[in-house]
């Protein structure tokens, strides 16, 4: 019998259902990976913690690279082809953040409780899920909790996974915490980089004018704003993070900026970089400032189709559990892996309060969808049912 | 005395351990079935919404559903005001209000109080007693407290110590208790139980004893429970019924000196009255239980008094409805 996205969409409900049976075990999954700090570059504790629960579970590769990703290999029945479900271990807290995780009756809450602690608990949790719901995978599942995803990181553990990895790899899905109805195919191109002026710490006659650095910063900050952005393709220019100077009575001796800026274009992307590179040498000309800039992360836009199968099929499973996608590029792991030619897409586990502050809250009930959701998708991708025809 | 030193020595090499000493959980959860042993967890608590969900799930998670280490997972609440119980329901534990256990003994207030009732109302062979503000709390908590009376039939009461993250020098590690030990209880122990001062910690809240055990011995409701049980079992059953363990680190609420002193008052009235139960101090004068502290404010200073009166739960085995039940 050739198998149909409606024998899946049928059982949703039995998938929720078997997803509160391991309730306790993801909550405390959850509580024993979110409490150890993961700052980007500093994210090997955290792995080792997913380690632990990896092996107890009886997965084969556990293992740590050269750049702490984690990674275990669930075998399926089969084993023909490979999935790759990915969840970053990195967070945006530093080591100094209390990482102490409370518990309510309806929700966890924490610092990065649900970017990403919720994605790697629910790695670490696939077995007894996939168990509970009586589901017996075709294909190997790769689990792989990439390290160095978020700011300066670049992506550079999933980069330096996909480029020694040597098993075929047919599909990914990227799972996040927040927010549930994500769905994610597509990304932007993107480039970030960080402006650093400095003047001389010593008042210099022959630099006049170089006397503070957030001045000439905010000189190049004013032009940037100027720059002209097309609304087609649709771009973007963040400017994220500023600091500069030491105290309210001393002259700044330096001071920085870190932006991005988001195209659907690379060559939109490439323009407005060659305009602000352009800025930055004639404002440190005139200025007597030094004025530099360096890229450092940089993304490619790519993407699958919306009427690709997994898009399709990932669309009604969540129609069909009462959740509404909510379409929106991704400049996250999913570029790197849809830059490998693997058909991907990332979506949310559960909806999710204060994102990124220190008292994120992530919602108990509505994790339970997320999964049903989650295990509807790897079964649809199993299945066969997203895969392109050729 | 050398007799003594020596035996407190080697029941010091040979009773101390690290929670990594010991097999897997899986490992002790399969020789706890082989031994038919049954094991309960009591939480007792007052006022603990914020910490008491995560240890329930991380504890129920971990030695109930992944491994079969414990048979029951109580919490014994002393009527918190704030939602302890319904969080603690709503993960899963066992909840009971303290004042409906054994009714008609009616109701006393403070966490001895709780853990009595707890010999009564759960189960097990063995009953684990941890408390419900553990911050870092982790299963090594349970199970680290559990292997040596999984492992060793003779050991009866097993005590947890922890690293205290003061000032480390060089590479001595800070050891031994807090303020309250290390000023009130080892000079004490040093004087009268020497034998007892080989324990780090004696006052920490953390222990697994075996039922038969718990049922001989008395529970003073608040204070001085612990310094009380480690002087009683040390006369039941000698110093090598007992073991202690290293847990690590134990993050929990610190406490204010003026409260502190409190406790030691407590303390110090249940060691007399072990003092004299054991014959080993002449008559003493009525004490009253009232604890004088100074509150000031500019240059007024102010009295308060604090009415810390030790009261005494007898041994289980002597209520009838427990011998009722379990004999």
């Amino acid at each position: 019998m050739v198998p149909e996205l409606e024998d899946i969409t049928d059982v949703l409900q039995e998938y929720r259902s078997s997803a509160e049976t391991v309730k306790e075990i993801l909550l405390s999954n959850l509580v024993t990976f979110g409490e150890v700090p993961a700052p980007t570059f500093g994210e090997r504790r955290r792995v080792e913690e997913v380690q632990h629960v990896f092996i107890d579970s009886g997965l084969q590769n556990c293992s740590i690279d050269d750049l702490d990703n984690g990674m275990a290999i669930l075998p399926g029945a089969q084993g023909e082809r490979n999935l790759l479900l990915i969840a970053h271990a990195d967070t945006m807290f530093s080591e100094k953040v209390d990482h102490t995780i409370s518990l309510q009756p309806d929700r966890a809450v924490g610092p990065g409780v649900a970017d990403n602690s919720l994605g790697l608990a629910v790695l670490a949790t696939l077995p007894q899920l996939l168990e509970a719901a009586n589901i017996r995978i075709k294909d190997n599942l790769i689990l792989l909790t990439p390290t160095r995803g978020l700011d300066k990181g670049n992506l550079e553990g999933l980069r330096f996974f996909l480029k020694h990895n040597r098993l075929p790899i047919s599909a990914g899905i990227c799972v996040e915490g927040a927010q549930l109805g994500r769905l994610s195919f597509s990304c932007i191109g993107m480039l970030r980089g960080e402006i650093v002026c400095s003047v001389p710490e010593e008042y210099d006659w022959t630099k006049f004018g170089a006397t503070n650095a957030i001045v000439s910063l905010n000189e190049v900050i004013n032009r940037i704003l100027e720059v002209s952005l097309p609304t087609r393709p649709r771009t973007k220019i963040v400017l994220g993070r500023i600091e500069g100077g030491t105290s309210v009575n001393s002259v700044p001796t330096e001071a920085r900026l870190q932006f991005e800026i988001r195209s659907e274009s690379a060559r939109i992307i490439e323009s407005v970089s060659r305009e602000i590179d352009a800025i930055i040498t004639e404002t440190a000309s005139h200025s007597g400032a030094q004025i530099h800039w360096a890229v450092f992360a940089r993304r490619r836009p790519t993407g699958i189709p919306f009427s690709h199968p997994l898009v399709r099929a990932t669309t009604r499973i969540m129609e069909s559990l009462n959740v509404t996608p909510r379409i929106a590029p991704s400049t996250s792991e999913l570029s790197t892996v849809l830059g490998h030619h693997i058909p991907a897409v990332t979506v949310g586990i559960t909806r999710v309060e204060r994102l990124n502050r220190a008292d994120e809250a992530a919602l108990i009930e509505p994790v339970f969808t997320g999964l049903a959701q989650l295990l509807a998708i790897l079964k649809a991708i199993d299945d066969g049912l997203c895969h392109e025809k050729r | 005395m050398m007799d003594s030193a020596m035996k407190k020595g080697d029941w010091l090499k040979n009773n101390t351990y690290h929670h990594s000493d010991f097999p897997t959980v899986a490992e002790l959860a399969e020789e706890k079935r082989k031994q038919g042993l049954s094991i309960s967890l009591c939480i007792p608590s007052l006022n603990e919404e914020n910490t008491i969900g995560k240890e329930i799930v991380l504890l129920r998670s971990e030695l109930m559903i992944r491994h079969k280490l414990l048979d029951e997972l109580a919490v014994i609440d002393s009527g918190s005001s704030d939602s302890t119980r319904e969080v603690a329901r709503s993960f899963g534990a066992d909840v009971y209000k303290s004042s409906e256990i054994l009714p008609k003994e009616g109701e006393m207030k403070g966490k001895g109080e709780n853990l009595w009732k707890a010999i009564y109302q759960l189960e097990g062979d063995i009953i684990l007693y941890l408390d419900a503000d553990i911050k870092n709390i982790h299963p090594k908590f349970a199970y680290g407290l559990l292997a040596p009376l999984i492992l060793r039939p003779e050991i009866k009461y097993v005590k947890a110590f922890y690293e205290r993250p003061l000032i480390m020098s060089g590479s001595v590690r800070p050891s031994g208790g807090g303020r309250v030990t290390e000023i009130l209880v080892r000079p004490l122990f040093s004087l009268f139980f020497p034998q007892l001062t080989a324990f780090l910690q004696p006052l920490s809240g953390e222990y697994a004893v075996r039922r038969e055990v718990l049922e001989q011995i008395s529970f003073p409701v608040g204070y001085g429970v612990e310094t009380s049980h480690l002087i009683d079992v040390l006369q039941l059953f000698g110093l090598e019924a007992f073991a202690q363990v290293d847990l690590d680190q134990r993050v929990h609420r610190n406490q204010a000196t003026r409260d502190l002193g409190k406790m030691a008052f407590g303390i110090l009235q249940t060691f007399l009255k072990r003092l004299k139960k054991h014959d080993m101090i002449a008559e003493l004068p009525e004490t009253g239980a009232v604890l004088r502290q100074f509150q000031s404010q500019g240059t007024e200073h102010r009295q308060v008094e604090h009415d810390i009166p030790v009261t005494e739960r007898p041994p289980m085995l002597e209520v009838e409805a427990y011998r009722k039940k379990f004999k």
